[in-house]
């Protein structure tokens, strides 16, 4: 659709621009003021420069080495849940049901854990995985294997990656099935007609019409899982040990608990850094795809 | 794919190769995808039967060993939320700013999703852009200026804090499901209400709502959900007053240790509004999710 060229229409976005900008530009400023300050407690702040942002980009300091650590964790953890929920996403939106009552059954029932609130996500699993009276973590113990949560590392990273998959999974596949709807039935005839196999056809139609959903799954699951708070707090408080501390729970800390401002502050910033620059690519990808989409179709 | 079309008779192989293909084309068999498909429904399913299991029985018999079913199905964990006051007005806190900040959101988003979708200004994409982002912002980042800001305004404690707070997130979702859904409608419409004499205010509220009225409810709905699911901002902007049924989930430790009844109930009372008003949106799901894009 041509659009009209008015600036006038810059009224209409005034509000949207106004509140957000009161609740995004505001806080980011008082980040800043507080990145470049030191204090001595009682509200008394002397001017620190650059000196947070060396000490936490610098990874033979205390702070510093902790920030490094908490991102690998974070990257790490984002990188593992999309290498499963992505595949495991496209695979559930193939098995959907074409037609009939069974359709809307399982896209309620998919969405279900989408719309519980996040800790109460991690109180589920909390209970679902204990030894003692979850049902996940005795079945477990009864197979003779050991299994502790909140003892053991690995078991913890477990725990959350299995959450988070049970978490977000059905997200990734409600994308693609809405990306696998929209292609015609001609295509599948044509393949048909030539003797396509299974994966010819995942590869050549399925795949290509779903690149532009997974491009926003993609997206959405790594920016979440990047950002995940309050699941992990609640399961597993970021123990055993730090083994579990991702950068939100690093933050949330150092910023609430210790009330450390410039060295939260700093850390927010870069922190914020990163999600922009992520983002910025993302939505270059995102225009790029939709703009040669619409030179195909014309 | 073009060079896959191009094809003549002569390439279509006899009755065992179309069968083959047949088969290809509904996966390998029917049976294969329902069992993928039941599998991963009883894997979600699990841990929400688990939970409703446990809310349903007394703490004696949740601690006392492992059972299926409730072996005394037993309400009291219910009645307690819903008679004490500490209980039920998390609810009441949750719910107030989750409808102020779906009614804020929706509001302001409305003129500015018609203005990206029907007009090209000054500095557009990079608005677009930059809404984007406040969409992925942490609220991590965001917890402590917040927590500043809405002490310094006097606001702190208050259910418009944490409303106002999710509008961070909350506005630039409804900008970008609405616009989605507005760009479906031609602009012919607008024209020709114009034609007619319609003044834009009437246009917009008599002509324009309408046809978009499904947009709005989805935008509503996601709005609703994102601010009923974000505990971070919500648990660090109140204190006590407007303390949301999600912190108040945090205090069942006691001396005679955790209430994991009371705790079960609390939790499928917070799945339940969700799990209600999702039948009206389950075909647009996927639209809501990904930011009206698909």
């Amino acid at each position: 659709m041509t659009k009209i060229v008015n600036n006038r229409a810059w009224f209409f976005v005034l509000p949207v621009f106004a509140t957000v900008a009161f609740s995004a530009i505001l806080p980011l400023m008082t980040v800043v003021n507080y990145s470049v300050q030191d204090t001595f407690g009682n509200n008394q702040f002397f001017w620190n420069g650059i000196g947070w942002f060396q000490e936490l980009l610098d990874p033979s300091s205390q702070l510093g080495e902790q920030f490094l650590s908490s991102l690998l964790r974070t990257l790490l953890f984002s990188f593992i849940i999309l290498m499963i929920e992505i595949p495991l996403g496209i695979a559930v939106a193939l098995a959907m049901p074409r037609e009939g009552w069974t359709v809307a059954l399982c896209l309620v029932l998919m969405a279900l854990p989408l719309l519980i609130p996040w800790n109460v996500v991690g109180t589920i699993w909390q209970v679902f995985a204990r030894g003692d009276i979850g049902l996940l973590g005795w079945i477990v113990n009864r197979l003779g294997i050991d299994y502790n949560y909140t003892g053991d590392a690995l078991d913890a990273w477990i725990t959350i990656i299995v959450m988070d998959v049970w978490h977000w999974t059905s997200l990734v596949a409600l994308l693609c099935y809405a990306g696998l709807k929209s292609i015609p039935d001609a295509y599948y005839q044509a393949a048909r007609i030539d003797g396509a196999s299974r994966w010819a056809v995942f590869r050549t139609i399925q795949l290509p019409k779903m690149r532009r959903v997974l491009l926003i799954a993609v997206l959405l699951r790594f920016m979440d899982s990047f950002m995940i708070y309050t699941e992990p707090f609640v399961l597993t408080g970021g123990g055993p040990g730090n083994a579990t501390t991702f950068l939100s729970i690093d933050l949330v800390k150092l910023a609430l608990g210790q009330f450390d401002l410039g060295k939260a502050a700093a850390m927010s910033l870069v922190y914020n850094l990163i999600i922009l620059a992520v983002c910025w690519v993302f939505y270059t990808v995102m225009t790029n795809v939709d703009a040669e989409r619409e030179r195909v179709e014309a | 794919m073009s060079g896959t079309i191009a094809v003549g008779p002569t390439d279509v192989k006899p009755v065992a190769g179309s069968m083959a293909a047949n088969r290809a084309l509904s996966g390998p068999r029917v049976n294969g995808r329902v069992v993928v498909m039941t599998l991963y429904l009883l894997f979600l399913m699990l841990p929400i039967y688990w939970l409703v299991n446990m809310s349903l029985k007394t703490n004696t018999e949740i601690t006392s060993g492992l059972t299926l079913w409730p072996r005394e199905i037993t309400f009291d964990n219910y009645v307690k939320i819903f008679t004490d006051e500490s209980w039920y007005s998390g609810y009441i806190n949750s719910l107030t700013y989750v409808i102020i900040n779906t009614v804020l959101s929706i509001s302001f988003a409305l003129p500015a999703a018609y203005a990206f979708s029907r007009y090209r200004f000054l500095g557009d994409k990079h608005l677009f852009f930059w809404l984007l982002t406040n969409r992925m912002a942490p609220p991590a980042v965001f917890a402590l200026p917040f927590f500043n800001l809405y002490s310094a305004i006097g606001l702190f404690d208050t259910p418009w804090a944490v409303a106002l707070a999710h509008c961070l997130f909350n506005v630039p979702l409804a900008v970008w499901i609405l616009e989605g859904f507005m760009s479906g409608v031609p602009r012919e419409i607008d024209e020709t209400a114009a034609i007619d004499g319609y003044s834009f205010p009437r246009f917009f509220i008599k002509i324009f709502m309408p046809l978009i009225a499904s947009g709005v409810g989805v935008a509503a709905f996601f709005c609703f959900m994102f601010s009923w699911v974000e505990l971070l901002l919500a648990r660090t902007l109140t204190s006590v007053t407007a303390k949301p049924i999600a912190a108040t989930m945090t205090r069942t430790v006691s001396a005679s240790g955790m209430d994991w009844g009371l705790l079960a109930a609390a939790g499928v009372l917070t799945i339940l509004p969700g799990a209600l008003v999702i039948w009206f949106v389950r075909n647009y799901i996927a639209k809501g999710f990904a930011l009206g894009r698909v």
